[in-house]
């Protein structure tokens, strides 16, 4: 009798990566419902171009690739990236700045380098830096929470038809929290002068306080279900804290508290959702931690010091470049090692 | 008596479905002997065998039918009795699929056995003596690697043994030959293990169990209690695979870690299975050479799964059939456990020594395809050796065998763990086996280059050598020559001296001749005789012997 050529393990846990990408993404859930009650339709409509770019280019580039496209489409990864992408940027970004970094990130950051498991750097972070450089005057137009624009009036502005909505675009957008931070201070304003602004809440910026504790706990669930390593999301935060935390110690009227910081901008989101992409991330547990506290710091510097509103893309690329080394530098003690 | 013990852990591992029960339901039975039994020369990791009989040769069982060839070898012994009907190229139970030279035996059902010799008191003989029946006896570790036994319990002049560990894990998912032997025969295990500990001169024992055993644990309890054996300690230890694994076993029960190039003994310990611990009490109580062994029988696709002592060389074909036949819908056929066992393309290949299950499993026949690596680090997370098996795949996958030795290849056991694991899908023990096996074909290629180099140099050298000799011999000779020139023109004043010397004697001579003789003034007369008798003399000697 013949028998089926397999090769051991013979047996299988059945994990497959589009569940865990499929995971990843019902993880984000909490947040992009929190987001979708402070700011509106508006980043559904950005996740909705965001996904729709990114299937359309991922097909294009597997078939000009000759890679079998029904499996890679089906892995939700690019959704992934696109999702990402579309919760990193400016609430109001028009329409075609989505689309350039969506094709950025999918067909350059992705695609060029190999595809799914061979980009160095993360894809929803270089299409977002590509457009932070490209086009900054867009990358400050924020919406400002509870403006109850209806669907409409939320499509027409970020296909840049303002006069539909019938007030001007200024007075529903501002900069982000962290940007209007560095903005006052440059102003030689206080901390306390620059909270007291509408634009924050209790602990964070206004609304983005609620969004990045819906991302925390989706991603603390990540952590439970084993789906990420709780070293990246805790040492990146922690390196924010302790930066953050030493110089409000040593400064509180010039530099914010740790808890703006971890609570404005992306960096929950950061923390658990982009700097954890495990094809770019640092991989050996030892690696992770100093890659991620990396990744804390240069967003610190950047945020405080840097001309870009917000660093942490600028921390995840650079921090993607020291992966390799990194990784052979900290690899684990093998099992019966001696000496070293 | 049951003092709490102190259990160490390692690094990763996986908690597996044990699918156990199923083959454990009946005694393992009477030993079953087909009509024909297939003996590769080669069961044992070394040399193979050379044959001892000839085509045509009735054997008796027990007789040895090929010897040990060279220090890691042990012989091989007919199962049964019968006669040697050919010794030619047959399949053979290995990962490669290809043939080796087999020993057919066809058996005449009289089961007749060679006279045996059994040891009634194994503790008087020494250590290496006692090694070299456990050699004789064909015994290999019969956990899977098939490794002589006899070697393993030779710890050399230097070392000392501080503990002897018995693998009784069986860690693998179906597997449970192991755990039946102990449950049916815990005595002869027990003192096989005491026989091995006098060859190690090892004062202490540790049997290690997988608590998913608890009939096995409590035979072997109760028959330690039984012989009143105080040198032997039963431990429990969880369920994880691959506890099984023999460096991870030693771990677990002493805390110690072989040195990741080296061996157990080198911290003191040994490690050997239960299956073997009992076949060489056979050896040496009952004089029986290890030519049957505990099979297990299993997976979805058998019908009668089962523990079954089956005669080495058995073809498995007939065996299952013996048993009962294969389910409907079988396709796949595993030699060894489902994490390490290797897959066979037929069943007409034999048992051999190292057989331990013989699984056959009805698959759906599409597997997902491996999709690229994300390095999610699952992989890393459940290995045992505690490497980074992600980064290992993706050197494979490079295949650049340098810096694959930079993250430790070679500490891999193989045990499969990352590929339970991988999200990708990707047949990831099978990258390390295909870079090792690269590695080790490059090695062989170098150290032959090596060789040739340094042949080439050293006849490069040996020429010149030859050349600078004779060149050195010429100049010698010259030298000599003009020596001697040199010599005759300066010493002519020694010739002179030599020549007046000379003359000086010739002087000499002559005034002697001139001396007075009594022939001067000889009479007429006298001159006439003397010239009579010259005459005569020279006659003489011209014709002597007239």
């Amino acid at each position: 009798m013949k028998f089926t050529k397999v090769t051991s393990a013979n047996l299988h846990n059945n994990a497959n990566v589009t569940r865990v990408m499929r995971e990843v993404l019902f993880a984000l859930i909490p947040g992009i419902v929190l987001y979708v009650y402070f700011f509106g339709w508006s980043i559904m409509i950005n996740i909705s171009l965001a996904t729709l770019t990114a299937l359309c280019a991922e097909t294009i580039m597997l078939m000009l690739r000759k890679r079998p496209i029904v499996p890679f489409l089906s892995d939700y990864s690019a959704i992934l990236t696109a999702v990402l992408l579309a919760l990193a940027l400016p609430t109001l970004a028009p329409w075609w700045l989505i689309v350039i970094a969506t094709l950025f990130a999918i067909v350059i950051a992705k695609h060029l380098y190999g595809g799914l498991g061979y980009n160095p750097f993360n894809p929803a972070m270089v299409g977002y830096v590509v457009v932070m450089i490209s086009f900054p005057q867009y990358m400050t137009q924020w919406l400002l929470p509870d403006q109850n624009l209806s669907l409409m009036q939320t499509i027409a502005l970020h296909f840049q038809q303002a006069s539909y909505i019938g007030l001007p675009v200024d007075s529903i957008t501002s900069a982000t929290p962290i940007d209007s931070i560095k903005t006052g201070l440059s102003l030689d304003k206080t901390i306390a002068d620059i909270r007291s602004a509408p634009i924050f809440g209790e602990i964070g910026g206004l609304g983005w306080e609620w969004i990045g504790g819906g991302f925390l706990v989706g991603g603390l669930w990540l952590i439970f279900r084993k789906l990420i390593g709780w070293q990246i999301p805790v040492s990146m935060l922690g390196s924010i804290i302790v930066i953050a935390g030493l110089f409000n110690l040593f400064d509180p009227a010039h530099y914010a508290d740790p808890l703006i910081h971890i609570f404005s901008g992306g960096t929950l989101l950061a923390a658990f959702f982009i700097a954890t992409d495990p094809v770019t991330a640092s991989t050996t547990p030892k690696g992770r931690i100093i890659y991620a506290a990396g990744i804390g710091l240069f967003t610190y510097i950047i945020r405080n010091w840097g001309g870009y509103p917000d660093g942490i893309a600028f921390a995840v690329l650079l921090m993607n470049m020291a992966v390799p080394t990194i990784d052979y530098y900290t690899q684990p003690r093998v099992f019966g090692a001696t000496g070293k | 008596m049951t003092m709490p013990y102190k259990l160490w852990s390692f690094h990763g591992g996986l908690h597996l479905p044990g699918h156990k029960d199923i083959s454990t339901q009946q005694p393992s039975g009477a030993v079953f002997i087909p009509r024909r039994l297939v003996l590769p020369l080669q069961q044992h990791i070394g040399e193979p065998a050379e044959p001892a009989v000839k085509i045509g040769e009735r054997v008796l069982g027990g007789q040895i039918i090929a010897y040990a060839n060279g220090y890691v070898s042990v012989p091989l012994h007919a199962p049964t009795s019968g006669t040697i009907s050919d010794i030619s190229e047959q399949k053979a139970p290995h990962p490669s699929n290809l043939k080796t030279r087999c020993i057919i035996l066809e058996t005449d059902g009289k089961d007749e056995w060679c006279e045996l010799e059994p040891i009634s008191n194994y503790q008087k003989l020494d250590p290496s003596a006692l090694r070299n029946r456990i050699r004789d006896a064909g015994i290999v570790g019969l956990g899977g690697a098939g490794f002589p036994s006899f070697i393993k319990l030779n710890p050399g002049s230097r070392t000392v043994v501080d503990q002897l560990v018995i693998n009784a894990a069986e860690c693998e998912p179906y597997i449970s030959c192991d755990d039946q032997l102990m449950r049916e025969q815990p005595g002869e295990i027990l003192q096989g293990i005491q026989i091995m500990q006098h060859a190690l001169q090892a004062r202490l024992c540790i049997i290690g169990i997988e608590d998913n055993k608890p009939e096995a644990y409590k035979a072997l309890q109760q028959a330690i209690s039984e012989l009143n054996i105080d040198t032997i300690q039963l431990i429990r230890i969880p369920t994880i695979y691959p506890t099984g694994g023999e460096k991870q076993l030693i771990k677990v029960l002493t805390g110690k870690e072989s040195p990741s190039n080296g061996l157990p003994l080198d911290i003191g310990v040994v490690c050997h299975n239960v299956a073997t611990a009992a076949s060489i009490y056979a050896a040496i109580n009952l004089g029986k050479p290890l030519v049957s062994r505990l099979v297990t029988l299993t997976g979805d696709g058998i019908k009668n799964p089962r523990n079954h002592q089956v005669l080495i060389g058995t073809p498995i074909d007939e065996w299952i059939k013996h048993n009962g036949g294969y389910e409907p819908g079988v396709n796949q056929l595993i030699m060894g456990g489902p994490m390490m066992g290797f897959n066979l393309e037929t069943d007409q290949v034999p048992i051999i020594k190292t057989s331990n299950c013989i699984l056959a499993l009805c698959e759906p026949e599409t597997h997902p395809p491996a999709v690229p690596c994300i390095r999610c680090g699952a992989c890393m997370d459940v290995c045992p050796a505690n490497l980074l098996p992600q980064q290992l795949y993706w050197q494979a996958f490079a295949s650049d065998f340098d810096k694959i030795q930079d993250y430790n290849l070679f500490d891999c056991i193989e045990c499969g763990c990352c590929s339970y694991v991988c999200p990708s899908q990707i047949p990831l023990v099978q990258y390390y086996r295909f870079a090792k096996t690269e590695i080790w074909a490059m090695e062989r290629d170098k150290r032959k280059s090596d060789q040739a180099r340094q042949r080439h140099e050293f006849r490069l050298e040996r020429l010149e050598k030859e050349k600078q000799e004779r060149a050195e011999r010429m100049r010698k000779k010259k030298a000599a020559l003009n020596a001697n020139k040199s010599a005759s023109s300066k010493d002519d004043s020694k010739k002179q001296a030599i020549e007046a010397a000379l003359a000086r004697v010739r002087d000499k001579k002559k005034q002697a001749n001139t001396e007075i003789r009594n022939t001067d003034n000889l009479t007429a007369d006298q001159q006439k005789k003397i010239d009579e008798i010259e005459f005569r003399r020279q006659q003489n000697s011209e014709n002597p012997k007239t």
